[in-house]
């Protein structure tokens, strides 16, 4: 028992006796053994973390028990820790363990809550094993189990037919990427006889320029494997064209959110591919798809969030857009810099949704943004991590001094990505426009809920909860704090008063703005300076010295860039939003239909439904009726009673319901083939 | 004789026989007590059975064996190999589960219906143990007697057409495949099947001999286009009998491949190897799609079993450990799950009277212990991994991309679309706001009941994360007959090849 044995299985046990336990034990009981198996994980992750940040240690996999022996294919259950795991490790433990705190407060008044924390104990579980995983089957199995936690997440409150609407759309696109996985896993094991991890990657320089059959063409073998596993990658991390189930996602509660649709879960696909990274080095047309849809997805998910009026709705198309950088970083070999994204966007991103989760919490459980306003001086400490989280995610710093945690990890893509030649300079054009773009939505999500006047009064949910009327019977946490007394709304406020969260979701959001502010300034020489960042690797990542010593060489303008798009993102943000709030209106009169492809997300959700799911509801009933009942019955059983009773009347009798003769029939046919067989061979 | 000193298989054989006599003497009660008591004997039985089996890679292949000759070439011959073993074990699991299912569901004719499945148990296990190729077709066939009963005294509705349709569709298959065995006896001169198995047949004659039993095993499956019978046995027939339908009769089919088809046709196996791959990656789409639209809970579950079972075909004639391996564990799993499943839909259908998916919605309220365990059901029929349906299918599918990548990829849509009618289902079912006031007042899942899902659960987990206890037993007797059929081994479409090193590796890529 070592304390990665520790790490893994705390939440394991935690999420089987809370979930068993669930109403015998108590909210409060469930609560503190998911709590504290979660805080146990983390402070036990962090010295390993701490340990690789120190200097090399080496790799270490301890076995755990024998999991499928067929021939070649011999997987088990085993857990990995190198750096790449360290690093997954803090961030999946840390999150985890303060989203569960968080939970305290957020889910105070729901009537479900044991369950609510054993799911997510249970998404930990099935994300260290995959951050463990020595073998693609391992991973595979943490692959499918967080899927099924987020399915389950996100329908928690499965009373609401849009919650489980979207549980199904999570888990059935996931699967389409796993069915790339899955198909990747195939075909590595072909190629490489095996699918243990290390082994894979030992061997996959030899395979260079080796090809491969698949359905039908001959393609060159690493591209086939990298592009199918990629797939995989695509689905998990919401990639463009399988996105479409993130923001449909935040139909959970906000916590999950954070912590599934932000900071660890989507993150997933992203680690995957730096945990392969020696193989995808092998195919420059799999490294090239990687940065295409990368960059593409970051230009894609910015554009959408602009126009989006959801709050959370805003940052998952963030989360989209932020996974699209990490993605073109490793697409052009710079892993390290894609981690280093994945490590600081972890923090803020989760300090993001939490924050917005403390802002839903004070206005009573409306998200669209177009009813708050003025919220600053209310929930200050909230407004004061938001402005953090805010300031990390657009970049805030100073090239060669010092920044937030989004400034150091975007940057290092963007310069790194310029440096690594003709693909990357066209991601480092589309990843500043997309930077922009982040810099405008996120003040402007900052603007519309803290600056201005209120809004609140047009808010269906600030109504209810001022006039004491309770229709919304499917929203959670049914507790109308209206203390507000007057009835006659004289401003924006409609009399009410929104709440500071309570202690146990700030102290979370309090410590997150801690990494959003440090997470970047501390680890950068780790993560992605050339000198540092081989050893900090160790191996476990194809770590690229050359880009990373190339990446300080950028001209003075690529370095300058990054700051340049953030501030015109602001300014653009503040004219609209502050200064002449006319701005927005008169651009949507001039632009409709640009506006409305943006509000509707491209249409890609109107587009699958056109191709993908109507069809298979239409196809399932033609194969029912038109098929199973209209063709081989008909010909098949149907047809053939129909005939023996126009012969003769015999069919008649026996369909009038004389069971016991039909197996009498039966039994003398038997009895005579038998006789007969014996018979004949006894000649 | 054995190990064990008594003949183990023919006792097996007989405690149920004995039980189904006897209950056709005594009350209902008494029949019920009496069916179990029999049900479990036999699997402590099996326990003993497994324990003394020799998975030793130099271990004989056949063991407990007895041979009794009656007249002519006619014999009683048993005996067991690592696949009949699990199978067996299958068997004796499911049973005491179909006895209790139907501990109050059944309130007509018990002592009638007892006997019947007892019955079926004694010819369950005959069809696994037999090893004279005639005994085999007796089991084979009369298994079909008490099941056509069941369906037709104890099931819905239309049990008559529904009786009638199986009748129908196994009398053709089973004609055929007598034709082909007289033939093989005289050929062979022999009835002993594991002499037939090793026996080359003439490679003209196996087509024609591979057909007739394709003939029979396809319908068991049920392979597309032959299944049909299928969803309205299942709906017409007790939860108990559904369960024994899905769990071990389907499984009579893979079994029928992998003991006679593959041994004893390699070539015509490979030669025909587009027949089967062609139907199953046609049952995978096809099937799944009608589970989507079905409004019924045993309709869609059997149409899922359809596409289930064609995941088994690939695998089985893959030609390779993983394919074969894997068919077996997704027989394995699939008859725990699909079993499960029936008694999941038979839990509420004793409740509320109706199979109609529409009618319920929101159990997670009022049925918690209900709703956990068709979770973990559904999420075994998706093949999450962590239960026994990814093994199965993980293997199967691996195995069946050596040979074709096109078969693996429309085989593998499988898990899209399982995964959507699935949960589709379950949101239906489990999920929603519960509105109803007839589907409010169900209680939850009784002790009885919990006594039910709980044994199938554990093993759903236990074979999901340790498969190896299933494996084990197998693995040399798959290897024999991997050996047998090395020779007609088809060639793979990945024809992977390595490169010049000099060539870059982009100069290859999308070479098309």
């Amino acid at each position: 028992m070592t304390s990665i044995h520790a790490i893994v299985f705390l939440p394991l046990l935690a999420a089987i006796v809370a979930g068993l336990g669930n109403r015998a034990l108590g909210n409060t009981v469930a609560k503190s053994i998911t709590t504290a198996g979660l805080f146990i994980s983390c402070l036990l992750s962090w010295p390993i973390f701490l340990a690789h940040v120190g200097g090399e240690v080496p790799a270490q996999v301890i076995p755990v028990l024998d999991f499928i022996k067929s021939g070649d294919l011999d997987v088990a259950w085993s857990l990995r820790v190198d750096t790449l795991t360290a690093v997954m490790l803090v961030v999946i433990t840390t999150v985890s363990a303060l989203v569960h705190l968080y939970s305290w407060g957020y889910m105070e008044d729901d009537p479900d809550q044991p369950r609510f924390f054993a799911y997510l104990s249970l998404f930990t579980f099935a994300m260290l094993m995959l951050v463990t995983a020595d073998n693609l089957v391992q991973m595979f199995f943490g692959w499918e189990g967080v899927g099924l936690a987020s399915y389950l997440l996100i329908g928690f409150w499965f009373r609401k037919p849009s919650a489980n609407a979207a549980a199904i759309k999570a888990f059935v696109v996931n699967r389409v990427g796993d069915l790339g996985f899955m198909m990747g896993i195939f075909g590595t094991f072909l190629v490489f006889g095996t699918v243990s991890i290390p082994a894979i990657l030992e061997a996959a320089p030899g395979m260079a320029g080796s090809t491969i059959g698949f359905l039908g063409y001959r393609l060159d073998t690493m591209t086939v494997l990298c592009l199918l596993l990629f797939v995989g990658a695509m689905g998990k991390s919401a990639q463009l064209g399988l996105h479409t189930w993130l923001p449909d996602a935040m139909e959970g509660p906000t916590p999950v959110s954070a912590l599934i649709h932000a900071a660890t879960m989507v993150t997933a696909g992203v680690f995957m591919v730096c945990r392969l990274s020696p193989m995808f080095e092998q195919s420059e047309t799999a490294l090239g798809f990687v940065t295409f849809i990368g960059a593409a997805t970051c230009l894609f998910a910015a554009t959408v969030g602009t126009c989006q009026n959801d709050i959370k709705r805003v940052i998952a198309y963030s989360t989209c857009s932020q996974l699209g950088y990490m993605f073109f970083a490793a697409g052009v070999g710079a892993y390290g810099a894609a981690m280093f994204h994945l490590f600081t966007h972890a923090f803020f991103k989760a300090l993001l949704f939490l924050g917005a989760g403390s802002v839903i919490h004070a206005m009573h459980h409306e998200q669209d943004m177009r009813y708050y306003g003025a919220l600053r001086k209310e929930i200050p400490f909230t407004f004061a991590v938001m402005l953090i989280g805010t300031l990390a995610i657009t970049g805030v710093g100073i090239p060669g001094l010092l920044g937030f945690a989004g400034f150091y990890s975007k940057d290092a893509i963007l310069e790194s990505a310029f440096a690594s030649g003709t693909n990357g300079q066209l991601a480092f054009f589309v990843g500043s426009f997309a930077a922009l773009l982040t810099s405008f939505y996120s003040w402007r999500l900052m603007f519309l809920t803290f600056w201005g006047k209120p809004r609140w009064v047009e808010s269906e949910h600030i109504q209810h909860a001022v006039h004491h009327v309770v229709e919304h019977r499917d929203e959670p946490a049914e507790e109308h704090h209206a203390d507000a007394h007057d009835p006659l709304p004289h401003t924006g406020t409609g009399g009410y008063h929104p709440h500071e969260s309570p202690l146990s979701m700030l102290i979370p959001i309090g410590l997150l703005a801690l990494g959003a502010i440090f997470a970047g300034f501390l680890f950068h020489n780790q993560f992605v300076e050339a000198e540092h960042g081989a050893h900090f690797w160790n191996g476990s990542l194809a770590f690229d010295e050359h880009l990373m010593h190339a990446m300080h060489e950028v001209p003075t303008w690529v370095k300058w860039t990054p700051f340049a798009v953030m501030a015109i993102g602001l300014f653009i943000a503040w004219r609209a939003y502050i200064v002449n709030t006319d701005i927005p209106g008169k651009f949507v009169a001039q632009f409709r239909i640009l506006y409305d492809f943006l509000l509707n997300k491209w249409y890609f959700d109107e587009l699958y439904n056109l191709i993908f799911v109507k069809p298979a509801f239409w196809f399932g009933r033609l194969f029912w009726k038109g098929g199973d009942e209209g063709t081989i019955d008909r010909f098949g059983p149907d047809g053939i009673s129909a005939l023996v009773v126009r012969g003769n009347g015999l069919t008649a009798k026996l369909q009038s319901g004389f069971l016991a003769s039909y197996a009498f029939v039966m039994l003398i046919g038997l009895a005579a083939a038998a006789t007969w067989a014996v018979w004949a061979i006894a000649q | 004789m054995n190990s064990l000193g008594f003949p183990i298989l023919s006792l097996m054989l007989a405690i149920p026989m004995a039980a189904a006599v006897a209950c056709l003497y005594v009350n209902a009660q008494n029949a019920r007590m009496l069916a179990l008591v029999a049900t479990l004997v036999d699997l402590a039985l099996g326990v003993v059975l497994w324990i003394n089996f020799d998975a030793s890679p130099l271990g004989p292949q056949w063991q407990f064996t007895e041979y009794q000759p009656i007249f002519g070439r006619f014999a009683w011959a048993l005996g067991i190999d690592g696949i009949a073993l699990m199978l067996i074990m299958l068997t004796l699991f499911l049973m005491p589960i179909c006895i209790l299912a139907s501990w109050e569901a059944i309130e007509k004719r018990v002592p009638e219906y007892m006997a019947a499945f007892l019955f079926m148990e004694v010819l369950m296990i005959g069809v696994f143990t037999a090893q004279d190729l005639f005994l085999f077709y007796i089991f084979f066939e009369a298994g079909l007697i008490p099941m056509y009963l069941i369906i037709g005294i104890w099931g819905g509705k239309d049990r008559i057409y529904a009786s009638y349709k199986f009748f129908l569709y196994t009398l053709l298959g089973s004609v055929l495949m007598l034709i082909a065995m007289l033939w093989m006896a005289r050929e062979a001169d022999t009835t002993f099947i594991p002499a037939l198995m090793n026996y080359d047949f003439p490679v003209e004659a196996q087509t024609l001999l591979w057909l007739a039993f394709f003939a029979s095993f396809a319908v068991k499956m049920p392979m597309w286009p032959v299944h049909t019978w299928l969803p309205d046995a299942h709906v017409q027939a007790p939860t108990a009998g559904s369960v024994i339908l899905a769990g071990v009769l389907l499984k009579m089919g893979g079994y029928g491949f992998i003991r006679f088809s593959l041994p004893m046709f390699p070539e015509a196996s490979a030669e025909l190897i587009w027949v089967i791959f062609g139907l199953s990656m046609i049952a995978v789409v096809y099937t799944s799609l009608v589970a989507l639209v079905q409004q019924d809970m045993k309709k869609l579950i059997a149409y899922s079993s359809v596409a289930h079972m064609a995941i088994v075909t690939i695998g089985l004639f893959a030609f390779n450990r993983q394919g074969l391996e894997g068919a077996m564990i997704v027989m394995l799993s699939h008859g725990l799950v699909s079993g499960a499943l029936f008694l999941c839909v038979g839990v509420i259908y004793d409740r509320l009277h109706t199979r109609e998916i529409g009618r319920y919605g929101g159990l997670s309220i009022n049925m918690p212990k209900y709703a956990l365990f068709f979770m973990l059901f559904t999420m075994a029929s998706v093949g999450l991994p962590g239960t026994s349906g990814f093994v199965g299918e993980f293997l199967s599918l691996a195995g069946t991309y050596q040979v074709s990548s096109w078969v693996t990829l429309v085989c593998t849509t499988g898990i899209i679309l399982g995964a959507a009618y699935m949960l589709y289902l379950y949101r239906r079912v489990a999920f929603g706001e519960l509105d109803k006031d007839d589907v409010r007042a169900m209680p939850d899942l009784s002790h009885r009941e919990m006594w039910l899902m709980a044994p199938i659960a554990a093993v759903v987990l236990w074979m999901g994360v340790y498969p190896e206890s299933f494996m084990a037993p197998m693995r040399r007797d798959i290897g024999t007959l991997l050996a047998r059929i090395e020779r007609a081994k088809p060639v793979g479409d990945a024809q992977f090849a390595m490169g010049k090193p000099q060539v870059k590796a982009e100069a290859h890529g999308e070479a098309h």
